[in-house]
């Protein structure tokens, strides 16, 4: 995802909300939603790593995004959602508290998070986005994902 | 259409060829008289010539071409095999397989000439006979003369129309036939080239056969095509001729007169025929002459062998296809109430067990695809150690599923340069032992049971128990008494612990410390068992037990804590309930006492970090799986047994790959996730 270039092409965003933030991602890395389902837990991993899911019959690995963000975990209920994401040969499934739109975003909403912060912990965050007043944190999934592959 | 589609059959034909070409030569090392293998050589040779000539590969053609010189002088008798030849041909067809791995690599042939074995090709050809001159002519088996003349295409009103405009404008119609070489391999990517020729510079206004069919290489060895061009005829023979493979072209301007004349054939067509009109009559003629290329083309197939080439992928499709299938059939299963639904989830069962009987069966392969590169690498390193080396093969046809095969390859391969180089004595040491001077090694494969067994056993020397003792002692492994008091089967089974060699030359071959622990490992990741037999003095024999399949096993599926664990049916030996008590500590370890066999325990729920579990105390009895590992076994103490399933096994996904204990997954009836403990790695 190319997060320096500030350009005024139109990108869909799947905004969804974790604890009292919103975050966002590319809806080109959305494979697709699913409600809560039954997932088995797999030892040895880290705890934000829930376990696995079967999507009609693939075996896809789950993470908590409020234990990612080291928040408390909470009791799932019908506002929460899995999103499933798929980067070349890896799928990944994301729990979040709720999924509230798909917003598009001009280039020019989006503010480069390195203006803001040089935290290197924070690299799975690309950019805050500006909608109708409220800011979306996106977040870039690969991150998330190279973090974990050494986590593991 | 485009090169690269080809690219795949290309790499696949050559393989296939290159192997043949192995075997063929390792009879004619043996016996250097068989013309009848000489003929398979040539021919081998030749079609490889022609293919990567296709293709374009220039450099590779070439080397092929002064192999097949000299090949051809060998099958005429003007050269006669022996060693040295063979060794050359040997060092070709290493050069050709490095020129193939290079098109797999790059997608092109490399720049390396091999020069060297040209040189040494030329100079057999030189030393044998003086007239090097001959194989271009068996190389292109001359087919000009049997094309027969012909007459101008059937053309229809239609035609005629245009191209009798055509010649009014001032262009020149064209009739050109093409033949091509008998060999030609890939006729449609050929015709393809030549199509491209006449397509820049003319306009195609008909082909015999059609345009499909030709791409389809439904046709014989020649094709006809109608165009209009500016270009003279001169130019199309000389720019067509220029394409490989094409042994003829014949371009006949077409008149006016001509035109006529076909019009008239085409008419007296009808006069036979009754009341049809032209445009059908051709037509009729067109389909009945594509046809009978096509009746051609099918019986070639049929001699080749009633096979189909299938995407490995396609095949994964199907499989996990099935898969879903089985798993929904489980659920069925599970809520069948009434007699109606039972009856037929039954009749359901019956089906899927067949059809996944018959998907995994096309998925099988014969070991035979890794077993036929062992007799070459034998002779390889046969010669290298100085040794007589004989390979006796069997059971090459039974039969694998391919994940499997792909593994199974490189541990074969260390444990027959093992015995041919640690295990086999030298020529002297075998014969002070009163051996025969040529060792004898014997990969023997066949099935047993759910398990299909590779043995590799040799005469040779065997395994030295006491001094692998020694160094058990001098790596700090065990205590001098310990390890006085091992068994020799224990004492051998150091042998697969890392970087254990007891050989204290380290040849090229092996003996670099890296050995049989990776061949321990890969083994076992295969789901597979490996173990040493040894006699000393006498040889030893290395077993290999692997799973038929992979893909759907049966499993015992039981509750641990909150959560449902699969464990492979294969690896369990009995299931017994104990009382807590029955547990002692022996050196910090739990174990237990099963008919005089202490057998250590393994708490799961532990390992595993479950939530939920049921404390002993709260217990009367306690539920042990014993489980076998090799010959040991290990006791797995779960909360419940639910049943025994057949079972789909599904990977974690990159991201939880190597995740501890755990071997895979599997979805249940109700459509949840459980996962298949790692039998391998979690027994003691």
């Amino acid at each position: 995802m190319d997060n320096k270039v500030i350009d005024t092409a139109v990108r869909q965003i799947v905004v969804f909300r974790v604890g009292q933030e919103e975050y966002g991602v590319d809806i080109q890395k959305v494979s697709i939603i699913e409600k809560m389902m039954g997932i088995a837990r797999v030892p040895t991993t880290p705890a934000f790593i829930l376990g696995v899911v079967n999507l009609r019959g693939e075996i896809i690995p789950v993470l908590d995004l409020r234990l990612r963000f080291d928040m408390p975990s909470r009791e799932p209920d019908d506002d929460t959602r899995i999103i499933i994401f798929r980067m070349g040969e890896i799928s990944l499934g994301m729990l979040v508290d709720m999924v509230s739109e798909v917003h598009q975003m001009k280039g020019t909403d989006i503010e480069s998070v390195t203006s803001i912060t040089n935290d290197r912990s924070l690299d799975y965050i690309t950019g805050v986005g500006k909608m109708d007043g409220r800011l979306v944190t996106l977040l870039n999934v690969e991150k998330l994902i190279t973090d974990l592959g050494v986590a593991v | 259409m485009d090169m690269n589609q080809y690219l795949d059959i290309f790499v696949e034909e050559s393989r296939e060829n290159l192997q043949n070409l192995n075997t063929s030569l390792l009879e004619l090392e043996r016996d250097p008289g068989a013309k009848q293998m000489l003929s398979d050589i040539f021919r081998v040779a030749h079609t490889l010539k022609g293919m990567s000539g296709t293709m374009g590969y220039t450099r590779m053609q070439k080397l092929t071409h002064v192999m097949e010189d000299v090949l051809d002088a060998l099958r005429t008798g003007k050269l006669q095999a022996n060693a040295v030849i063979v060794d050359v041909l040997f060092q070709c067809l290493d050069a050709l397989e490095n020129y193939v791995n290079q098109v797999v690599a790059s997608g092109n042939e490399g720049s390396e000439e091999y020069a060297g074995i040209i040189s040494a090709l030329t100079a057999i050809m030189q030393g044998g006979s003086g007239q090097t001159a001959v194989s271009e002519k068996t190389a292109h088996p001359a087919v000009a003369k049997t094309v027969e003349a012909e007459g101008v295409l059937p053309l229809n009103v239609y035609d005629v129309n245009v191209l009798g405009k055509a010649l009014e404008s001032g262009m020149n119609v064209l009739q050109i036939r093409v033949t091509l070489d008998k060999g030609c391999l890939l006729k449609a990517a050929r015709s393809f080239i030549i199509f491209q020729i006449l397509e820049r510079n003319s306009e195609i206004i008909k082909a015999e056969p059609k345009v499909e069919d030709i791409e389809d290489e439904k046709f014989d060895d020649h094709f006809t095509v109608i165009t209009v061009s500016k270009e003279p005829p001169a130019f199309f023979d000389k720019e067509i001729n220029s394409v490989a493979e094409v042994t003829d072209v014949k371009v006949i301007a077409i008149t006016a007169n001509m035109l006529v004349g076909t019009e008239t054939v085409d008419r007296t067509a009808i006069g036979g025929k009754t009341s049809v009109v032209t445009d059908v009559a051709a037509l009729e003629e067109g389909a009945a002459k594509s046809a009978a290329t096509g009746e051609t083309a099918k019986g070639k197939a049929q001699k080749t062998g009633k096979t189909v080439r299938v995407d490995i992928d396609r095949l994964d499709v199907l499989m996990n296809l099935v898969s879903e299938l089985i798993i929904i059939k489980t659920r069925l299963d599970d809520v069948k109430g009434n007699d109606v639904l039972g009856e037929s989830v039954e009749y359901l069962e019956r089906i899927t067990t067949s059809l996944h009987d018959a998907v995994m069966k096309v998925r099988m392969v014969p070991v035979e695809t890794v077993f036929n590169r062992f007799p070459r690498m034998i002779r390889d390193v046969a010669r290298d150690l100085e040794k007589d080396v004989e390979l006796h093969m069997s059971g090459e046809e039974t039969e694998l599923d391919r994940t499997v095969i792909d593994e199974i390859g490189d541990p074969l391969i260390h444990i027959l340069r093992n015995s041919a180089d640690h295990g086999l004595e030298t020529r002297d040491e075998r014969l002070s032992a009163g051996k025969s001077v040529t060792g004898n090694i014997w990969l023997r494969a066949y099935q047993d049971g759910n398990n299909v067994v590779i043995e590799v056993e040799d005469d040779g020397k065997g395994v030295n128990v006491a001094k692998v003792r020694q160094k058990i002692v001098e790596r700090g492994l065990e205590s001098r008494e310990m390890a006085a008091s091992l068994s020799e089967k224990e004492v051998i089974e150091f042998l697969f612990k890392p970087s254990f060699s007891t050989v204290d030359k380290v040849t090229d071959l092996s003996g670099r410390g890296v050995g049989l622990d990776v061949v321990k490992t890969k083994i076992e990741a295969l789901g597979g068992l490996v173990e040493l037999e040894s006699r000393w003095g006498l040889g030893s024999k290395t077993v290999i037990r692997l799973p038929l399949t992979l893909a759907i096993i049966q499993a015992l599926l039981v509750r641990i804590g909150d959560e449902k664990y699969a464990i492979p049916l294969g690896s369990i030996r009995e299931i017994d309930n104990i009382a807590p008590t029955d547990i002692q500590l022996v050196r910090n370890q739990e174990v237990i006492m099963l008919r005089n066999a202490v057998i250590p325990i393994v708490r799961l729920d532990k390992l595993l970090g479950v939530r939920g579990a049921v404390p002993d105390a709260k217990k009367k009895q306690l539920t042990v799986v014993i489980v076998r590992k090799g010959d040991k076994l290990s006791g797995f103490v779960v909360d419940g047994l639910i049943g025994q399933h057949e079972i789909v096994i599904k990977s974690l996904g990159k991201l939880l790959a190597g995740v501890r204990w755990i071997a895979g997954a599997t979805i249940l009836g109700d459509g949840n996730v459980a996962l298949i403990v790692d039998v391998n790695s979690l027994a003691l």
